[in-house]
């Protein structure tokens, strides 16, 4: 053997070590390496998720009584917006696209994204525009207070007629949020396309891999259009033109029809990928293979075609004519059929598996349970007459958080869970992980589940004071909301203790079956390197005896000597 | 620090994934995500037009005609001539490329005057109702895509004298290229919008 030749068994070690907190310098630096960048979004990510969760307390604190005592009421709305904005803008798409950046080049074999300077960009966005968004606090006129909407006219409002003022911020901060997704999307798009191992044809992707690919296409075909509108909203606060005002002959209604044509499609994106770990999670811990595999990832697309031609079901008393109304109510319904395809693999998954119960398998099986009850009243919400009678009241609050908190963060808090050992190289604490699930899922439930009964009972959504007569709700709420904020306790120290001095993880501790898994633990810079499997059959072949790869014994000796 | 396991046997062959060569592939999808944006500025145009009950501002009576469909030619003919540039690259004509490539730069840069021109022309502004938003939103948008093909062709035209620079491929002509004639088909649609359907 000579020593020009390459010979793949020089395996280069894997340090710095992406995943350990030794050599932490990097994680503040603009590193092009997509697990540090995925650990970079996740970081920060839950740092903005605690601090989404704080003004929750705050406004569930102020909600406990009927009059608005807590706070002053316009200090409400404005926490009520910047609760909204954070947890979806700085909590959930940049943890997702963490887990994109983990999950995608390891799962498919690629030695890194496509554009790895474009990647770092992105994410290095997100402090930018996190810093305006925080900094709108402190501008005169407070933040904005419009709503996570920001509806026109009431966005439009400026009374200090300052230039820079909380709206403008916000506006500012949600574009720059735009760019940063796009330039993720484009990333995970062009790296999913071109940058497959030898061997793995669409249909032998992991499901993960095809949800990340239906969401962040959705990101690409629906996010301009927000873009757009917010553009227009910000010419029509700073800059004098009247494209939503009607006194200039402007229409607001448009603006609706800008937003929600993205805004909707924007719950895909963030259900998609958890509708992948659902999939990745389900076989792994019940042993068996995943049912309908092909029927699971084309409805993953399904889904993103459907997702375009819902947003008039957030508009049904904006207006609207009947014609449209019914449309979309039929087009919202449809939704349900892929969705319902999926709910209906995963409970064939299930069905007769060996179920081991640890966290990651709890949380999937509590987001399931919660996601099919998110899907009834979704069911209920696009009906027109239900929804023109429990519009903007607490019912639709409660759905979608039960579609947001008690699935999507639900499936997040799985997929932590589940690739802990991978990524880090340490295996967490289980016994903190269950006690994080237990009060996660009663504060989840005793928060969102009375709300539903609030809503029917009329309670309006976006107000710091109500009627006496729905006070017990939101008082079981609130204390809910109160359990949910002592469930984070659990889940930091678990993460800091474990990532410090966790025991040291085997490259595949859960006997899982993926490409991840044939790699170290935490994988080495450039993953395979050179020496990339070849894919010999399709994913998810547990108890089946197929070797997912080529000559599987030699990776799965490497990963373990490294 | 390396590690070696000569005594695990290897019977496969080690796979490769290239790690460049993806750009053409990401700008295309960029592309795509670009045309949505002007798409949503032309609902919006459509829909503000057909709605709004006062569409013209007061004393306007519409768009001059004459001076933009010049324009239009220029900039619709600066296409086929980035597509002469491309076709000289092809064949290793660098000096042909060159020169058709500054021509089309040069096309570019004239609409950009032209489109200055008419603006300062223009009896309305920005804040003329829905009108004038309109108008300088659409155009000014526009305009800034084709101010970006031009200083992106400059880059290709600085690059083409470094040596060697071809050796890897023309992916970075191509995609500007590519570029250039996205911003000419918007502009196509724009102007039947905005001074054609008037």
């Amino acid at each position: 053997m000579s020593t020009s030749n390459y010979d793949p068994r020089i395996l280069k070690a894997p340090h710095p070590v992406p995943g350990a907190p030794d050599n932490w310098k990097r994680f503040f630096s603009f590193n092009t390496d997509a697990k540090v960048i995925g650990i970079q979004y996740i970081v920060s990510a839950l740092f903005f998720l605690l601090v989404g969760g704080l003004l929750a307390m705050v406004i569930r604190g102020e909600l406990i009584t009927p009059p608005a005592d807590l706070v002053d009421p316009t200090v409400y709305n404005g926490l009520n917006t910047m609760h909204g904005t954070v947890m979806l803008f700085l909590f959930l798409f940049p943890i997702l696209n963490g887990f994109n950046n983990l999950l995608i080049p390891t799962m498919i074999g690629a030695p890194d994204m496509a554009f790895p300077k474009l990647n770092a960009a992105a994410f290095w966005l997100v402090p930018v525009f996190a810093t305006i968004l925080m900094a709108s606090f402190f501008v005169p006129g407070g933040p904005a207070s419009s709503g996570w909407w920001s509806y026109p006219p009431m966005s439009l409002q400026n009374p200090l007629g300052r230039f820079i003022n909380g709206e403008m911020l916000w506006i500012t901060a949600v574009a720059l949020s735009g760019i940063s997704s796009i330039f993720g999307a484009i990333n995970f798009v062009t790296t999913i396309i071109r940058m497959r191992a030898p061997g793995m044809g669409f249909f032998r992707m992991p499901i993960y891999v095809w949800t990340a690919w239906a969401a962040q296409t959705i990101q690409l075909l629906a996010l301009p259009v927000l873009t757009g509108g917010a553009i227009m909203l910000l010419f029509d606060l700073s800059f004098g033109t009247t494209f939503y005002r009607p006194e200039g002959g402007g229409d607001p209604v448009l603006y609706q029809h800008f937003f929600w044509f993205y805004s909707h499609p924007a719950v895909y994106v963030l259900v998609l990928p958890i509708f992948g770990i659902f999939s990745e999670i389900f076989p792994v811990y019940s042993r068996k293979p995943l049912f309908g595999y092909k029927v699971v990832a084309l409805a993953s697309f399904a889904i993103t075609a459907l997702s375009l031609i819902v947003w008039v079901h957030h508009m049904f008393y904006s207006g609207t004519p009947q014609w449209m109304r019914n449309l979309f109510m039929v087009t919202t319904m449809l939704i349900a059929v892929p969705t319902g395809i999926k709910v209906f693999a995963w409970i064939g998954t299930l069905w007769r598996g060996k179920l081991r119960l640890s966290t990651p398998m709890l949380f999937c099986l509590g987001g399931l349970f919660n996601f099919i009850f998110a899907g009834i009243t979704g069911i209920m919400l696009a009906t027109v007459p239900i929804d023109v009678h429990v519009g903007n009241t607490y019912f639709v609050v409660a759905h979608f958080h039960y579609v947001i908190f008690n699935t999507i963060c639900f499936g997040v808090f799985a997929g932590i869970y589940h690739w802990f050992p991978k990524f880090t190289g340490r295996m967490y604490y289980e016994g903190l992980g269950k006690i994080h699930f237990v009060l996660t899922f009663i504060g989840a439930t005793l928060n969102f589940l009375p709300l539903h009964w609030a809503g029917l009972l009329g309670m309006p959504r976006r107000v710091a004071s109500y009627d006496p007569e729905f006070a017990i709700w939101n008082v079981i709420a609130s204390i809910g909301a109160f359990i949910l904020g002592v469930a984070s306790i659990p889940f930091i120290l678990n993460m800091i203790s474990s990532w410090a001095r966790g025991p040291k993880a085997p490259p595949n501790p859960w006997k899982a079956i993926g490409l991840e898994w044939l790699l170290p633990s935490p994988p080495p810079a450039e993953n395979f390197e050179d020496d990339i499997p070849t894919v010999i059959n399709g994913p998810y072949g547990y108890g089946l005896n197929k070797p997912l790869v080529e000559d599987e014994e030699y990776y799965i000796k490497r990963a373990q000597e490294a | 620090m390396t590690i070696t396991n000569p005594e695990i046997p290897l019977n496969h062959t080690p796979g490769h994934i290239k790690h460049d060569g993806h750009n053409l592939t990401g700008f295309i999808i960029f592309l795509c995500s670009e045309s949505i944006i002007f798409l949503a500025f032309f609902t919006g145009y459509a829909v503000l037009k057909l709605t709004s009950p006062e569409w013209l501002p007061q004393g306007v009576n519409g768009l001059e005609l004459k001076m933009p469909l010049i324009n239009t030619i220029v900039l619709v003919s600066s296409s086929f001539v980035a597509y002469i540039a491309e076709r000289y690259l092809h064949k290793s004509n660098l000096w042909g490329f060159r020169i058709a490539w500054l021509l089309t730069m040069i096309m570019g840069s004239y609409f950009v005057y032209g489109q200055y021109i008419e603006w300062s022309e223009l009896a309305f502004g920005l804040d003329s109702g829905v009108f004038g938003g309109t108008f300088y939103l659409l155009t000014g948008f526009h305009g800034l895509h084709v101010i970006t093909g031009i200083l992106l062709m400059g880059l290709m035209l600085v690059r083409s004298f470094l040596p060697g620079n071809y050796e890897k491929g023309e992916m970075g002509v191509t995609s500007v290229s590519l570029f250039w004639h996205f911003v000419d088909v918007i502009w196509i649609i724009l102007f039947i919008l905005i001074y054609i359907w008037q």
